[in-house]
């Protein structure tokens, strides 16, 4: 899995850093995410894609290979 | 009672939840026909920059919520430009506008909401695509727009058409504009941030009617302007739903399962359900809560029997402001400000009900800090162990 991040489309709602905070991150000023692993291993691969769909900006793309 | 993964599951409202309960019930395995109608002639796309970023600027062309070839991996039979216009329960088919019978194992109601109106002349409202981008054309330097409404939808916009040059008045029947959502100090800043962007503000002013050329208020005057925006709240899009059998009460009501009947559940703006966070009946509009709830609903009509108990989340920028809120603050007892100043707009403000903390809007503090509130919010914490004794105490 491959995992990219818009960050401009970013609204910062954390909804990312609650489910996978080993993947997704925010910056402290204004919230706005940070990619800490853009190719997560399989144990995280279901918090990613609920991280995915839940994104209130659509901020997250998954490519699986 | 859930679908087999092969069961026919038929999605109504192709927006944020339908969507979500869309790619969910293809990432939990379901390999059955899944039919996705809406009413809009696009693929599903994203509603909150209608109000801020398409107005300023953005092309529409960001606002699909997934790339094309995202939705042909989730394989839907996708119905778009379509209108469902019934339901019959006993035989399990959803009636669509042009006369055919869509069958089901599974249906998920995600019709959302459409702008409560004014009486008189039409106006614009906001809530699709075409309505932005009719509302764009009109804002900029040497126009002037009458926004009624001084919610959030209507804050966002005005704020945004004062910024391209819009000269704006902004029209809000109540005292303090957004007090019974987030209590009446809070809005007081909001209210003075409107004015200190050249905004008219008129608390305290209703509107009886649009009328050519402006809007007729309560007292009988005209507030003239080129555009009228009217943003008055929204009614949820459940008529297509009488006479069904399902209980329909400002909204499709659902249990904390999200479930209205049998093989039937509910999800996003339209959906009011019990949530067992707050042990309250709740009927969220919020952008987050239709993705979250899209999931739930998906789950459990495939058998997960969880219940939906979100912490409920909204944001909105006004201005430089960004506001971030996390909770259930309508009709709480009591706000203080935690952190931060009022003045100063960087402030967290908490709120509780009964002897719960139950929300926390911040402006200008650090996310981490919020989220923090969040997961008190979330453990259900009592108000006098999370809230700091020293805290600036303002009862509503």
């Amino acid at each position: 899995m491959h995992v990219e991040v818009d960050v401009p489309r970013c609204v910062a709602s954390g909804q990312c850093v609650l489910l996978a905070p080993d993947v997704f991150d925010q910056r402290d000023e204004d919230g706005l995410v940070v990619l800490l692993n853009e190719n997560p291993p399989a144990e995280l691969h279901d918090a990613v894609r609920e991280s995915a769909t839940v994104c209130p900006a659509a901020a997250i793309r998954l490519e699986e290979s | 009672m859930s679908v087999t993964p092969t069961g026919r599951v038929v999605v109504v409202g192709a927006s944020a939840a339908g969507l979500a309960a869309a790619e969910t019930l293809r990432g939990e395995g379901h390999t059955g026909t899944i039919t996705l109608i809406g009413d809009e002639p696009a693929a599903p796309y994203d509603r909150p920059p209608l109000s801020k970023e398409i107005l300023s600027g953005w092309s529409p062309d960001r606002l699909p919520l997934r790339a094309p070839a995202d939705l042909d991996v989730l394989d839907l039979d996708a119905r778009y430009g379509c209108e469902a216009t019934g339901v019959d329960i006993s035989e399990s088919t959803v009636l669509l506008a042009d006369g055919t019978e869509v069958p089901y194992d599974g249906l998920i109601v995600a019709t959302g909401v459409r702008p409560r109106l004014l009486p008189g002349t039409p106006a614009h409202v906001l809530r699709t695509l075409d309505d932005a981008l009719a509302l764009k054309d009109r804002l900029g330097p040497g126009r002037t727009l009458a926004v009624v409404g001084a919610g959030f939808l209507g804050a966002e916009v005005a704020s945004v058409a004062a910024d391209l040059g819009t000269r704006v008045t902004l029209l809000e029947p109540a005292p303090v504009p957004l007090a019974h959502a987030v209590g009446e100090d809070v809005g007081r800043v909001l209210a003075q941030v409107h004015l200190d962007h050249g905004v008219d503000l008129r608390s305290g002013t209703g509107v009886s009617e649009v009328v050519p050329g402006g809007v007729r208020l309560d007292d009988g005057s005209v507030v003239e302007a080129d555009t009228v925006l009217v943003a008055v709240g929204s009614r949820p899009n459940t008529e297509w739903l009488n006479g069904s059998g399902l209980t329909l009460e400002d909204g499709l009501v659902c249990d904390e399962f999200c479930a209205a009947a049998p093989r039937v559940y509910g999800a996003g703006d339209v959906a009011r359900w019990h949530n067992p966070l707050f042990g309250t009946s709740m009927r969220i509009e919020h952008r987050t809560n239709a993705t979250e709830q899209g999931v739930a609903a998906a789950r459990n009509l495939l058998g997960a029997q969880r219940p939906f108990a979100p912490v409920p989340y909204f944001w909105s920028d006004q201005y430089d402001l960004k506001i971030r809120a996390y909770g259930h603050l309508r009709g709480h007892d009591e706000m203080r400000i935690a952190e931060g100043s009022l003045e100063e707009h960087k402030f967290t403000a908490v709120y509780r009900i009964e002897d719960r903390l139950t929300g926390v809007l911040s402006v200008g503090m650090s996310p981490k800090s919020v989220l923090a509130w969040r997961q008190s919010i979330a453990l259900r914490a009592r108000w006098q162990d999370a809230v700091p004794a020293s805290s600036a105490g303002m009862a509503r």
